[in-house]
């Protein structure tokens, strides 16, 4: 451990956020205790979270925007509740900004057949990263080629950094610009701040696939200024199956519907509707209500943290990590060199050792890491490499972790006699 | 799975794989790959009356897959292409002296067996339809 710096202070905070997680006193089959690092993959759930879906259960399960009753008023108030919990917490204009999908793949794909069919055209560039997860990749394929518009993308430096030096000449023709926040395989923080007003100032539409940077970071979309805004909630604490896409309302209101059904309809005749306002009109169907409460939840716990904790925390684990991953013999790290350039994710291979052999080696000993390609094949493929091994790690996560990633992965080395 | 899984023997066979490369003019060449993964594995035959005469394979991937795909090679050098359509899972975990693997790990195993069994299957329709052409 690197003594003398202020690292342990966060680290105790996280010691203590430990006991929170049910799931992080369990051990293994093998008896081992559980070393979760595969947090960018999804995160654990605190008590509260898992409480607040079983009383929603338990207590007023019912439909919402529709009962008279007692309960369903309950479950409706809830429901609406983690919304305005919601708007408050990425500092959104108003809740008619904040909608719950499924995750972050569907705030894009929303998106991209509601607003993109409608407003790129032949020959329109659609500029994104090197770094760009497959949910942030193949909706823009699909659109580019029904329409003609064309993918255009911003490289990535040595470091996996990316390369801002031509932005203004790939922003001329590009209407739309969609862009991680994090990349969720090397780390890379993109620098939004440069990119947005340069987009903005080019005509172009900008969203945010904040799928790993949401958790992480505190997030203020009106100081970002971003059109769109997606969000997964099973990374930050919440259950799978709810998301967030945030949009400006302007835009949001020209848009046409996108699923279509029950709840998103204001009239609906044999032969024609009339939707609802926003933000319902983007929420057909009963919606994972269970998951919306449980996301309200999560914001709940996050803000009880502290988002510049939470941050502050990832910058510190992920600074030891990449000095004690850079000390492993054999042992090759991808992404940018600095800590507080990146999340808290740290890709890397070791020797002719196979990731996906590390990562069953490294299970024996109850560490729990990613390997593969982590829905970033493109991006492998950019580096030469068909597979990587990834640790990531959330507010849970101690030096004690990486200690035990580190132990692991020597014992790989043994094993594999590198 | 336990560490002696990976015994000496497997990296051995993922290091220096047995039957590797390519045969010249073979009757039958079959590649797949597992793409949740990477792994990728190409398998060349020679097929003498209804027998696997020689085999070749190559590939990319862990060591589970490689060292498992180089073990079968040497299994069914001269098998019967009939006897290669029965071989299955429990072979494969023989051959890698493992009780068990995780499920996700099983289609490394397997790759090669999988490549190596479309191989035969592609070898026997092929000598049907040559069957079929006699007059």
């Amino acid at each position: 451990m690197i003594a003398g710096t202020p690292h342990y202070a966060t680290d105790d905070k996280a010691e203590r956020v430990r006991a929170d997680f049910p799931i992080l006193a369990t051990r293994t089959s093998k008896g081992k205790p559980l070393v979760y690092l595969d947090s960018a993959a999804t995160s654990q759930k605190p008590r509260t979270v898992i409480d607040a879906i079983s009383h929603y259960y338990e207590d007023y399960n019912a439909n919402i925007h529709r009962g008279v009753y007692e309960i369903a008023e309950r479950a409706t108030d809830a429901y609406e509740g983690a919304r305005k919990r919601a708007a408050a917490f990425f500092n959104a204009a108003s809740t008619e900004e904040i909608i719950f999908t499924r995750n972050a793949t569907e705030s894009i794909n929303l998106v991209c057949y509601t607003w993109g069919f409608e407003q790129l055209h032949s020959g329109d560039g659609i500029l994104l990263t090197r770094l760009e997860h497959h949910s942030n990749i193949v909706p823009w394929q699909l659109l580019a080629a029904k329409t003609g518009a064309e993918l255009r993308f911003l490289e990535l430096d040595e470091q996996g950094r990316v390369i801002l030096d031509d932005l203004e000449e790939k922003l001329q023709g590009t209407k739309l610009v969609a862009i991680t926040q994090v990349s969720n395989t090397l780390g890379t923080i993109v620098p939004l701040e440069r990119i947005v007003p340069a987009a903005h100032a080019a005509g172009a539409t900008v969203l945010v696939d904040g799928a790993q940077a949401a958790p992480h970071m505190r997030v203020d979309v009106r100081t970002l200024d971003v059109d769109f805004y997606a969000v997964s909630g099973h990374k930050m604490l919440a259950p799978t199956g709810i998301g967030i896409l945030y949009g400006k309302r302007a835009l949001l209101e020209t848009m046409p519907p996108f699923l279509a059904g029950g709840d998103m309809i204001r009239r609906v005749a044999y032969d024609h509707a009339t939707y609802n306002e926003l933000p319902w009109k983007f929420e057909a169907g009963t919606s994972n209500i269970a998951g919306a409460i449980g996301l309200g939840a999560a914001l709940e716990y996050l803000e009880g943290l502290d988002m510049t904790w939470v941050r502050e925390h990832e910058v510190a684990l992920t600074a030891y990590a990449l000095e004690r991953l850079d000390q492993v013999p054999h042992l090759h790290l991808y992404g940018p060199k600095r800590a507080d350039e990146r999340g808290g994710v740290a890709a890397f291979t070791m020797g002719d050792a196979h990731p996906h052999d590390l990562a069953s080696i490294l299970d024996a000993e109850g560490v729990c890491i990613r390997a593969g390609h982590h829905c970033t094949m493109p991006l492998h493929e950019l580096l030469g490499l068909t597979a990587t091994a990834r640790a990531s790690f959330y507010v849970y996560s101690t030096f004690a972790d990486v200690d035990a990633l580190i132990e692991a992965l020597e014992k790989a080395a043994r094993i594999f006699k590198l | 799975m336990d560490e002696l899984f990976y015994r000496e023997y497997i990296l051995e066979h993922y290091r220096s794989p047995h039957n590797y490369g390519h045969l010249e003019n073979p009757d039958i060449s079959v590649e797949d790959d597992n793409p949740l993964c990477g792994d990728r594995i190409r398998v060349d035959l020679k097929v003498e009356d209804g027998r696997i005469a020689d085999v070749r394979f190559e590939g990319k991937g862990c060591a589970i897959s490689q060292a498992s795909a180089s073990m079968l090679t040497d299994v069914v050098k001269g098998m019967t292409l009939h006897d290669t359509l029965r071989l299955g899972k429990d072979e494969i975990m023989e051959n890698l002296g493992a009780d068990t693997l995780a499920a996700a790990r099983i289609k490394c195993a397997t790759l090669g067996l999988k490549v190596l069994k479309a191989a035969a299957l592609r070898a026997l329709e092929r000598a049907a339809e040559t069957e079929g052409q006699r007059p």
